[in-house]
């Protein structure tokens, strides 16, 4: 993997229109039964928009910014040789149904341990205000040649 | 307006359990999961594919363990939003069996409370077959309503 990834930032992604049956869709998806991510009346009396994604609902925005990285010309990342190591998900409100959110990733790390590679990926989601909602980080690494 | 319970800091030792669940996956799940993410990887829902990059069968993917593990810990604050933080670390792999599915266990325990703050920290423990999946599996949750969206 090409070491000077480290610190770079890519072009923010086009907004992503948070649909209300899709976060309906995938809370069902993730066993989730909350009334808040799927009852607008619910939702509204707990003092949201509309209804509340669940916290990892925001990776299908994150999604978007990690094939920015993996499709990146000189990164030399192979895709087959990925694994997802670890994931994080810091909040500043939770994503509910009607926002219009843009990621930007950067990467934060690139560590080499035992032939394999490790990059840490940081992607701000803000929301069409710009005001922050939600950092995704990913691990990912990368399996040496065996 | 209430948005889930209130909980007194007082009320949470480090150590106690305050929910927990279990989860029946099946081929199904996974392919709803990649539907509803967008993630279809292959090796999520096709055999073949899975034994020809090495793996013994179609594993669950990750993201779904993380995302089911803390439903338990928002059913008990009553809501989503209240999760503030959530970072997890995929230690073994979840196989599905096209028969009999994967059946994955969650505890969540008081981790660490900030009275100060009005949050704490739970910890996940996610198993499967006995052994656990995930690392370091934690949520940092609001002790009191706080929706403003």
């Amino acid at each position: 993997m090409n070491p000077e990834l480290v610190g770079r930032v890519f072009a923010p992604t086009s907004p992503y229109l948070v649909g209300r049956e899709k976060v309906r869709e995938f809370a069902a998806s993730v066993f989730a039964t909350s009334p808040l991510n799927t009852d607008v009346e619910a939702a509204r009396a707990a003092g949201y928009a509309d209804v509340v994604a669940p916290p990892t609902f925001a990776v299908v925005v994150q999604e978007h910014t990690l094939k920015q990285l993996l499709s990146e010309p000189d990164a030399g990342i192979d895709f087959s040789r990925v694994v997802h190591g670890d994931q994080r998900f810091t909040f500043s409100r939770p994503i509910v149904a009607g926002d219009e959110l843009t990621a930007t990733l950067s990467v934060a790390s690139i560590k080499s341990l035992g032939g394999h590679s490790m990059v840490t990926a940081e992607s701000t989601i803000v929301d069409v205000t710009g005001a922050h909602v939600v950092t995704a980080t990913s691990t990912l690494v990368v399996r040496g040649d065996e | 307006m209430t948005a889930g319970i209130t909980i007194a800091a007082d009320e949470l030792t480090a150590g106690d359990v305050v929910a927990g669940g279990h989860f029946a996956l099946s081929r199904d799940s996974l392919v709803r999961y990649a539907g509803a993410s967008g993630d279809f990887n292959a090796i999520h829902y096709r055999d073949d594919v899975a034994a020809s990059v090495g793996l013994p069968g179609v594993l669950a993917h990750g993201m779904l363990t993380m995302g089911l593990a803390v439903q338990p810990v928002v059913d008990w604050i009553g809501d989503p939003g209240r999760v503030l933080d959530y970072q997890v670390r995929f230690t073994r792999p979840v196989l599905v069996d096209p028969v009999d599915g994967a059946e994955l266990i969650v505890s969540a325990k008081v981790g660490k409370v900030d009275a100060e703050a009005g949050t704490a920290r739970i910890d996940l423990t996610v198993t499967f077959n006995g052994d656990t999946v995930l690392g370091k599996a934690q949520a940092v949750v609001s002790l009191a309503p706080t929706a403003s969206v």
